[in-house]
């Protein structure tokens, strides 16, 4: 008799119908946003508060340099003493002061500049102060040797190279960027949906054996039956917690930026910014359509059929294996010494995704990782978009299924006898023993 | 009487382990079949090789003159002796995933569910999740599970565990009924009174080995040792006692009467029970006399101990 889809039934409905799966399908997107929003806001706190800058310019070389921004205002001290200049900046509370030594020699001055403050200052303050005085003294070095500015100015030429495969594929370095993300984005979701939804397939089986159901379930029920339903009423839950996360999140998103007027999406993604200033400058415009192209540069079909393959394949691996060790042990402190094991490859293939992967995508580490079936599902994740062979799917594909069955079979042994035994740590050796029974 | 089950030479072993050694048994169809032996024996790995739990290494098992098969996990109800039912869930929705897993339609489990419940007088707990359910309750509801799709065969482990007196008896009924109506009961317990009362046939393993078995009373004649408890008033009783000690083997018995009277186990060899009566009754007034049956629990002691 079948019964995978009445177990696959009871394991969806009650992960479903559970009170805290409920409150966290609900209350995560509102935390994150809630999060989100306050850290948007926070910073647009910061962004607010202006800053004075007092400026004694002793060399009175780049004092008209400092031009007042929206978050800096500059005030400019004249005929002072050093001593005089720092009282000043005591009382009025002004951020900091910048002095400028007098000396003849450029280099002399470009050496004795120092900042005081009260407290250390910022280094995004410091390093904007650096980039303007460096522009104004080079200027200014430089047509002491008379050099006329305008002309470099004029003669100064923008490289953008064009990247164009064998085939004929146009691409750019917006185009890896791309890759990287969509890369990124899928072998991290594999990465934590393995885990989430690993533990929750672990805890089921273990609530199975500590409320002693589970020899009449067994009864009834193929062991490797009641394993796969587990695995896959778990995992639908799981689908539809994270279904639920994005359009809940979504429609969050667009509530607060409607009545809060804090524009969260554009404080979250420091990229919009960039497309915005893009927009205004022709020059650049170039480059959102390179963007728009690098989205239709991406293998799509290739992508989301890989996706769905290698997602299925490895988190069905995985997850067996989160199964067997449910059956083993009699309590979640248990799991602790056979969850290393596990989590070190899958950790090991999120480092190689995110190091090697984005430093080369074909070299050899990369390469080997994306056939070994424990790391290949997330770092062939990440390879992907950047173009890999057919066949090279298909041989780590096939590598990786091949190793979910062999899995799949050695957790169902472990998880047959395993089920039934009671208060027992088993050990490593123990669990060999299983298998072969 | 054919045979409902026939378990022939099963073994099996666990690593080095043997658990079972060539055990082979026959239970009658309709009949309650007493399962015995010490913990550790290899009852539980008899029971699950007969659930398919597990796979025995040697050996067979036919049911009805079948062998055992995916499809009698229906034919089959069985009640583990480390039970439980998902605490989180309620009572209805798990009584009727629990028959739909044996085969059961839905429909067709509602309206048994019902019945039962309404028989048990446990209608209002449909709605209440187990854990608010106290351990007694939560027997009965496992109870029903086990008979509600109506197996050719139940194997209860220890089925009165957990249990109040009242309670204990109104599942012996229910047990009792099923066997009426058709059923085929494997019982397994420690509790031999429980075996006295309601077993027609036995089997007793130990060590993995079945070292007993057959009709309990056939069992039992086997075990006979033609001994007779008596009580007798004489006048003389330690003169009584002295003839009595030449002619017969004769030990001090232990019951309880109203008159002071001489109490003795009297072991005859292939003598007439009636003719000792009679010898007796010219001695003195004869206030009891039983021949004494071994109880189970005497034969469970002796074998185990033998063996």
């Amino acid at each position: 008799m079948n019964h995978l889809p009445l177990i696959i039934k009871r394991e969806y409905l009650t992960k479903v119908k559970n009170k805290s799966f409920i409150v966290m399908t609900i209350l995560s997107p509102m935390i994150m946003i809630v999060l989100i929003s306050v850290v948007a806001y926070l910073s647009q706190l910061n962004n607010d508060k202006v800053r004075t800058i007092t400026v004694l310019d002793e060399s009175e070389l780049v004092e008209n340099t400092f031009k007042n921004s929206e978050n800096t205002k500059y005030t400019i001290l004249r005929d002072i003493s050093l001593e005089d200049a720092k009282k000043i900046v005591k009382e009025t509370a002004s951020y900091g002061l910048l002095h400028i030594n007098k000396s003849k020699d450029i280099d002399a001055i470009s050496n004795d500049i120092k900042f005081f403050s009260e407290e250390s200052p910022s280094i995004t303050l410091i390093s904007d102060l650096e980039s303007q005085l460096e522009k104004k003294l080079t200027n200014i070095k430089l047509q002491q040797q008379g050099v006329d500015v305008a002309m470099i100015n004029a003669s100064k030429i923008s490289i953008d190279i064009a990247q164009e495969s064998f085939d004929g594929e146009k691409t750019s370095k917006i185009d890896s960027v791309v890759k990287l993300i969509f890369g990124g984005i899928a072998g991290y979701l594999l990465f934590m949906f393995i885990i989430i939804y690993g533990n929750m397939i672990m805890r089921s089986v273990i609530e199975e054996k500590t409320s002693r159901i589970i020899e009449v379930i067994i009864s009834s029920v193929k062991p490797m039956q009641l394993m796969l339903g587990k695995i896959i009423g778990t995992s639908l839950a799981g689908i539809t917690q994270f279904v639920i996360w994005i359009i809940l999140g979504g429609v969050l998103m667009t509530i607060i930026s409607l009545v809060f007027g804090i524009d969260v999406a554009e404080m979250q993604t420091p990229q919009q910014e960039v497309m915005q200033q893009a927009m205004a400058n022709p020059d650049v415009n170039t480059k959102v359509e390179n963007l728009i192209t690098a989205f239709y540069n991406l293998p799509i079909t290739n992508l989301i059929i890989a996706f769905l393959l290698f997602f299925i394949s490895g988190y069905l691996l995985y997850s067996s294996l989160y199964a067997a060790i449910g059956a083993a042990v009699d309590n979640e402190t248990d799991t602790q010494q056979f969850l290393l094991p596990i989590m070190l490859p899958l950790i090991l293939a999120v480092y190689i995704g995110l190091f090697t992967v984005i430093e080369d995508p074909h070299g050899t580490v990369s390469t080997v990782f994306s056939f070994i079936p424990l790391t290949s599902p997330v770092v062939m994740l990440m390879r992907i978009p950047f173009g890999v062979p057919i066949w090279q799917q298909l041989v780590s594909l096939l590598l990786l299924i091949g190793t979910f069955i062999f899995t799949v079979w050695i957790a169902a042994k472990i998880y047959r006898v395993g089920i039934l035994m009671y208060g027992k740590k088993p050990t490593y050796k123990e669990l060999i023993k299983w298998i072969k029974y | 009487m054919s045979n409902l089950l026939e378990v022939n030479s099963v073994s099996k072993n666990f690593g080095d382990f043997k658990a079972l050694n060539n055990v082979s048994i026959s239970v009658p169809k309709g009949s309650i079949f007493g399962l015995l032996g010490p913990n550790g024996a290899g009852k539980t790995t008899l029971i699950r090789v007969i659930n398919q739990i597990t796979m025995p290494d040697s050996g067979s098992v036919f049911l009805d003159g079948v062998i055992l098969n995916s499809n009698h996990i229906k034919d089959i109800g069985y009640l583990p002796e480390e039970r439980g039912l998902y605490k989180s869930m309620k009572v209805g929705e798990q009584a009727l995933y629990l028959a739909q897993l044996k085969g059961l339609s839905k429909a067709e489990a509602k309206t048994r569910l019902k019945y039962w419940f309404e028989r048990l007088e446990i209608g209002d707990w449909w709605n209440k999740k187990i854990q608010e359910l106290s351990k007694g309750m939560a027997q009965k509801i496992q109870f029903v599970v086990t008979v509600l799709h109506q197996p050719k065969l139940l194997i209860f482990d220890e089925p009165f565990s957990g249990f109040d007196p009242i309670n204990a008896n109104l599942i012996k009924d229910e047990i009792l009924r099923l066997r009426e109506d058709g059923a085929t009961v494997i019982f397994s317990t420690h509790r031999m009174e429980s075996v006295e009362e309601l077993c027609d046939d036995i089997a007793l393993i130990h060590k993995s080995n079945k070292i007993l078995d057959g009709r309990l009373i056939d069992v039992k004649r086997q075990y006979k040792i033609n001994t007779f408890e008596v009580g007798i008033r004489a006048n003389d009783k330690l003169a009584l006692q002295k003839e009595l000690s030449d002619k017969f083997e004769v030990s001090v018995a232990n019951f309880k009467t109203l008159e002071d009277e001489l109490k003795l186990n009297i072991k005859l060899n292939n003598n007439n029970p009636n003719d000792l009566l009679n010898y007796l009754t010219n001695k003195g007034m004869v206030s009891h006399f039983v021949e004494l049956i071994p109880s189970v629990n005497d034969i469970f002691i002796q074998t185990v101990k033998n063996n």
